[in-house]
Protein backbone atom coordinates (compact mmCIF):
# COMPACT_ATOMS: atom_id res chain seq x y z
CA UNK A 1 0.00 0.00 0.00
CA UNK A 2 2.89 2.51 0.52
CA UNK A 3 4.61 2.06 -2.44
CA UNK A 4 1.37 2.79 -4.24
CA UNK A 5 0.95 5.90 -2.62
CA UNK A 6 4.40 6.75 -3.07
CA UNK A 7 3.67 6.21 -6.86
CA UNK A 8 0.73 8.64 -6.46
CA UNK A 9 2.48 11.18 -4.82
CA UNK A 10 5.14 11.15 -7.07
CA UNK A 11 3.08 11.46 -9.74
CA UNK A 12 0.72 14.33 -8.34
CA UNK A 13 3.69 16.21 -7.90
CA UNK A 14 4.85 16.10 -11.64
CA UNK A 15 1.23 16.68 -12.80
CA UNK A 16 1.71 19.27 -10.56
CA UNK A 17 4.69 20.56 -12.19
CA UNK A 18 3.66 20.34 -15.87
CA UNK A 19 0.42 22.42 -15.16
CA UNK A 20 2.26 25.23 -13.44
CA UNK A 21 5.02 25.15 -16.38
CA UNK A 22 1.96 25.11 -18.68
CA UNK A 23 -0.17 27.73 -17.32
CA UNK A 24 2.99 29.76 -17.37
CA UNK A 25 3.40 29.33 -20.80
CA UNK A 26 -0.63 30.23 -21.53
CA UNK A 27 -0.48 33.67 -19.58
CA UNK A 28 2.60 34.98 -20.82
CA UNK A 29 2.33 33.98 -24.51
CA UNK A 30 -1.23 34.90 -24.69
CA UNK A 31 0.19 38.32 -23.36
CA UNK A 32 2.84 38.21 -25.67
CA UNK A 33 0.12 37.71 -28.43
CA UNK A 34 -2.35 40.72 -26.87
CA UNK A 35 0.83 42.87 -27.36
CA UNK A 36 1.67 41.82 -30.79
CA UNK A 37 -1.69 42.59 -31.68
CA UNK A 38 -1.40 46.69 -30.40
CA UNK A 39 1.54 46.36 -32.34
CA UNK A 40 0.02 45.20 -35.72
CA UNK A 41 -2.54 47.82 -35.47
CA UNK A 42 0.04 50.96 -34.70
CA UNK A 43 1.59 49.37 -37.65
CA UNK A 44 -1.73 49.60 -39.48
CA UNK A 45 -1.89 52.99 -38.47
CA UNK A 46 1.58 54.01 -39.36
CA UNK A 47 1.85 52.55 -43.14
CA UNK A 48 -1.75 53.95 -43.67
CA UNK A 49 0.59 57.75 -42.92
CA UNK A 50 3.48 56.51 -44.89
CA UNK A 51 1.62 55.57 -47.66
CA UNK A 52 -0.06 59.30 -47.34
CA UNK A 53 3.80 60.66 -46.91
CA UNK A 54 4.50 58.83 -50.43
CA UNK A 55 1.85 60.07 -52.43
CA UNK A 56 2.18 63.42 -51.60
CA UNK A 57 5.53 63.80 -52.02
CA UNK A 58 6.13 61.79 -55.12
CA UNK A 59 4.94 64.89 -57.46
CA UNK A 60 7.81 66.80 -55.50
CA UNK A 61 10.74 65.50 -57.39
CA UNK A 62 9.94 66.20 -60.46
CA UNK A 63 8.19 69.48 -59.93
CA UNK A 64 11.69 71.11 -57.72
CA UNK A 65 13.86 69.58 -61.04
CA UNK A 66 11.54 71.94 -63.37
CA UNK A 67 11.77 74.69 -60.72
CA UNK A 68 15.48 74.47 -60.74
CA UNK A 69 15.55 74.19 -64.99
CA UNK A 70 13.58 77.14 -65.16
CA UNK A 71 15.43 79.25 -61.95
CA UNK A 72 18.50 78.02 -64.21
CA UNK A 73 17.72 79.38 -67.42
CA UNK A 74 16.43 82.52 -65.29
CA UNK A 75 20.06 83.16 -63.89
CA UNK A 76 21.81 82.35 -67.39
CA UNK A 77 20.01 84.58 -69.09
CA UNK A 78 20.87 87.69 -66.60
CA UNK A 79 23.98 87.03 -65.93
CA UNK A 80 24.67 86.87 -69.86
CA UNK A 81 22.81 89.99 -70.22
CA UNK A 82 24.51 91.99 -67.32
CA UNK A 83 28.04 90.69 -69.04
CA UNK A 84 27.31 91.89 -72.07
CA UNK A 85 25.59 94.99 -71.60
CA UNK A 86 27.99 96.12 -68.56
CA UNK A 87 30.89 94.08 -69.20
CA UNK A 88 32.60 91.62 -67.18
CA UNK A 89 34.58 93.61 -64.79
CA UNK A 90 31.61 96.00 -64.12
CA UNK A 91 29.49 93.32 -64.08
CA UNK A 92 31.16 91.78 -61.17
CA UNK A 93 31.18 95.11 -59.26
CA UNK A 94 27.75 95.71 -59.13
CA UNK A 95 27.18 92.24 -57.77
CA UNK A 96 29.52 92.73 -55.49
CA UNK A 97 28.32 96.30 -54.61
CA UNK A 98 24.54 94.57 -54.43
CA UNK A 99 25.82 91.89 -52.12
CA UNK A 100 29.30 92.49 -50.27
CA UNK A 101 31.41 89.28 -50.42
CA UNK A 102 29.47 87.78 -53.16
CA UNK A 103 32.21 88.67 -56.01
CA UNK A 104 34.14 85.51 -54.38
CA UNK A 105 31.59 83.25 -55.83
CA UNK A 106 31.91 84.80 -59.10
CA UNK A 107 29.48 84.76 -61.83
CA UNK A 108 28.51 80.90 -62.54
CA UNK A 109 28.84 80.91 -66.27
CA UNK A 110 32.05 82.74 -66.39
CA UNK A 111 34.70 80.99 -63.99
CA UNK A 112 36.97 84.05 -64.43
CA UNK A 113 35.17 86.01 -62.31
CA UNK A 114 36.29 84.63 -59.86
CA UNK A 115 40.00 86.16 -60.02
CA UNK A 116 38.43 89.80 -61.20
CA UNK A 117 39.31 92.31 -58.76
CA UNK A 118 35.74 93.93 -57.61
CA UNK A 119 35.59 97.28 -58.92
CA UNK A 120 33.49 99.72 -55.85
CA UNK A 121 30.93 100.68 -58.03
CA UNK A 122 29.11 102.21 -55.03
CA UNK A 123 31.61 105.18 -54.97
CA UNK A 124 32.46 105.18 -58.92
CA UNK A 125 29.83 105.61 -61.59
CA UNK A 126 31.35 103.04 -64.59
CA UNK A 127 29.04 102.65 -67.09
CA UNK A 128 27.22 99.72 -65.26
CA UNK A 129 26.36 101.75 -62.98
CA UNK A 130 25.01 104.52 -64.95
CA UNK A 131 22.85 101.53 -67.24
CA UNK A 132 21.52 100.32 -63.85
CA UNK A 133 20.61 104.10 -63.63
CA UNK A 134 18.95 104.54 -67.28
CA UNK A 135 17.20 101.20 -66.49
CA UNK A 136 15.70 102.72 -63.53
CA UNK A 137 15.23 106.15 -64.78
CA UNK A 138 14.49 107.15 -68.11
CA UNK A 139 14.25 103.25 -70.26
CA UNK A 140 11.09 103.23 -71.66
CA UNK A 141 11.00 99.00 -71.17
CA UNK A 142 8.97 97.55 -73.66
CA UNK A 143 7.25 100.30 -75.44
CA UNK A 144 5.27 99.57 -78.13
CA UNK A 145 6.06 95.83 -78.59
CA UNK A 146 4.27 93.96 -80.35
CA UNK A 147 4.00 91.61 -77.95
CA UNK A 148 1.75 93.14 -76.01
CA UNK A 149 1.57 96.39 -73.35
CA UNK A 150 4.55 97.81 -71.76
CA UNK A 151 5.72 96.11 -69.00
CA UNK A 152 6.21 99.22 -66.89
CA UNK A 153 4.52 102.60 -67.04
CA UNK A 154 6.96 105.13 -68.20
CA UNK A 155 4.96 108.18 -67.00
CA UNK A 156 4.40 106.84 -63.49
CA UNK A 157 8.07 105.33 -63.51
CA UNK A 158 9.84 109.18 -64.65
CA UNK A 159 7.26 110.82 -61.74
CA UNK A 160 8.24 108.19 -59.00
CA UNK A 161 12.05 109.08 -60.10
CA UNK A 162 11.39 112.94 -60.15
CA UNK A 163 10.02 112.80 -56.60
CA UNK A 164 14.11 112.13 -56.11
CA UNK A 165 14.81 115.86 -56.84
CA UNK A 166 14.25 119.19 -55.74
CA UNK A 167 10.66 120.84 -55.47
CA UNK A 168 11.27 123.52 -57.44
CA UNK A 169 10.93 121.14 -60.53
CA UNK A 170 8.59 118.95 -59.20
CA UNK A 171 5.67 120.75 -59.52
CA UNK A 172 6.60 122.03 -63.35
CA UNK A 173 6.38 125.79 -62.67
CA UNK A 174 5.67 127.35 -66.16
CA UNK A 175 8.40 129.51 -66.01
CA UNK A 176 11.59 129.21 -64.02
CA UNK A 177 14.06 132.34 -63.81
CA UNK A 178 16.75 132.17 -66.42
CA UNK A 179 20.32 131.44 -65.80
CA UNK A 180 22.57 133.85 -65.55
CA UNK A 181 24.28 134.67 -68.68
CA UNK A 182 28.09 135.52 -68.26
CA UNK A 183 30.79 137.01 -70.47
CA UNK A 184 31.42 140.05 -72.72
CA UNK A 185 28.07 139.39 -74.61
CA UNK A 186 26.20 138.79 -71.55
CA UNK A 187 23.29 141.39 -71.34
CA UNK A 188 23.84 142.20 -67.97
CA UNK A 189 27.45 144.20 -67.87
CA UNK A 190 28.07 145.16 -64.63
CA UNK A 191 30.25 148.63 -63.92
CA UNK A 192 33.45 149.39 -65.22
CA UNK A 193 35.77 151.29 -62.75
CA UNK A 194 39.23 151.72 -62.45
CA UNK A 195 40.16 151.62 -59.23
CA UNK A 196 39.58 147.74 -59.12
CA UNK A 197 42.57 145.92 -59.51
CA UNK A 198 44.85 149.21 -59.22
CA UNK A 199 47.39 149.74 -57.04
CA UNK A 200 45.66 151.37 -53.89
CA UNK A 201 45.47 155.28 -53.22
CA UNK A 202 45.99 155.17 -49.70
CA UNK A 203 47.83 152.34 -47.36
CA UNK A 204 45.76 151.08 -44.63
CA UNK A 205 47.04 152.28 -41.23
CA UNK A 206 48.84 155.65 -41.88
CA UNK A 207 46.60 158.65 -41.02
CA UNK A 208 45.78 161.68 -42.71
CA UNK B 1 11.29 6.42 -7.48
CA UNK B 2 14.45 8.76 -6.27
CA UNK B 3 14.77 9.34 -9.87
CA UNK B 4 11.24 10.60 -10.02
CA UNK B 5 11.24 12.72 -7.25
CA UNK B 6 14.82 14.17 -8.43
CA UNK B 7 13.01 14.84 -11.73
CA UNK B 8 10.03 16.65 -10.47
CA UNK B 9 12.64 18.61 -8.00
CA UNK B 10 14.28 19.73 -11.36
CA UNK B 11 10.89 20.29 -12.92
CA UNK B 12 9.68 22.71 -10.12
CA UNK B 13 13.02 24.57 -9.08
CA UNK B 14 14.98 24.57 -12.24
CA UNK B 15 13.16 24.20 -15.35
CA UNK B 16 9.75 26.43 -13.85
CA UNK B 17 11.35 29.51 -13.21
CA UNK B 18 13.44 29.47 -16.48
CA UNK B 19 10.27 29.35 -18.53
CA UNK B 20 8.88 31.98 -16.62
CA UNK B 21 11.96 34.52 -16.73
CA UNK B 22 12.50 33.83 -20.24
CA UNK B 23 8.70 34.30 -21.60
CA UNK B 24 8.66 37.43 -19.22
CA UNK B 25 11.46 38.77 -20.85
CA UNK B 26 9.57 38.30 -24.63
CA UNK B 27 6.50 39.68 -22.53
CA UNK B 28 8.14 42.71 -21.80
CA UNK B 29 10.09 43.29 -25.11
CA UNK B 30 6.53 43.10 -26.60
CA UNK B 31 5.64 45.39 -24.15
CA UNK B 32 7.64 47.88 -25.04
CA UNK B 33 7.85 47.87 -28.86
CA UNK B 34 4.20 49.28 -28.18
CA UNK B 35 5.36 52.71 -27.09
CA UNK B 36 7.19 53.11 -30.00
CA UNK B 37 4.98 52.00 -32.62
CA UNK B 38 2.20 54.73 -31.19
CA UNK B 39 5.08 57.34 -31.36
CA UNK B 40 5.55 56.56 -34.99
CA UNK B 41 2.61 56.73 -35.96
CA UNK B 42 2.16 59.87 -34.39
CA UNK B 43 5.25 61.10 -36.29
CA UNK B 44 4.03 59.85 -39.49
CA UNK B 45 0.30 61.46 -39.31
CA UNK B 46 2.32 64.85 -38.18
CA UNK B 47 4.85 64.15 -41.55
CA UNK B 48 1.69 63.51 -44.02
CA UNK B 49 0.13 66.41 -42.60
CA UNK B 50 3.26 68.70 -42.99
CA UNK B 51 3.18 67.71 -46.21
CA UNK B 52 -0.34 68.83 -47.47
CA UNK B 53 1.28 71.51 -49.05
CA UNK B 54 3.59 70.15 -51.13
CA UNK B 55 -0.18 70.37 -53.48
CA UNK B 56 1.66 74.21 -54.00
CA UNK B 57 4.41 73.08 -55.67
CA UNK B 58 2.43 73.15 -59.15
CA UNK B 59 1.63 76.52 -58.26
CA UNK B 60 5.19 77.94 -57.41
CA UNK B 61 6.31 75.63 -60.41
CA UNK B 62 3.56 77.84 -62.76
CA UNK B 63 4.49 81.02 -60.82
CA UNK B 64 8.39 80.26 -61.78
CA UNK B 65 7.80 79.57 -65.38
CA UNK B 66 5.83 82.70 -66.20
CA UNK B 67 8.28 84.67 -63.75
CA UNK B 68 11.11 83.47 -65.88
CA UNK B 69 9.45 83.79 -69.40
CA UNK B 70 8.47 87.44 -68.26
CA UNK B 71 12.10 87.74 -67.54
CA UNK B 72 13.08 86.60 -70.77
CA UNK B 73 10.54 89.14 -72.42
CA UNK B 74 12.63 91.94 -70.35
CA UNK B 75 16.08 90.56 -70.76
CA UNK B 76 15.15 90.77 -74.75
CA UNK B 77 13.87 93.94 -74.80
CA UNK B 78 16.96 95.33 -72.55
CA UNK B 79 19.00 93.38 -74.95
CA UNK B 80 17.34 95.77 -77.67
CA UNK B 81 17.35 99.17 -75.66
CA UNK B 82 20.31 99.18 -74.24
CA UNK B 83 24.10 99.03 -75.71
CA UNK B 84 26.57 96.58 -75.33
CA UNK B 85 29.85 96.76 -73.13
CA UNK B 86 31.98 95.93 -76.02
Amino acid sequence: MAPLLAVMAVGVVTILAVVLIVAALVFYLVSVIVQLRKITSGLDVVIAHVSEIVQKSAPVNDVVTTINGQLDAGVDLLEGLLVKKAGLVDAVGLVEGLYAGASAAGLRNFPESTTITAPRIGEVYTRGTLTLARLGREAPIAVGNPAGPALRDVERGSLAARQLYPEIRQTRPESLPRSPVIGTDAPEQYEQREDIGAPRKRLPGRSA
Amino acid sequence: MTLWWIGNVVLLVVILPVVVYLLHGVLAAAKSIVPSVHAIANVAAAGSKDLDATVLLLTTQEQVTATVAGVANYGGSLDVILDDAD
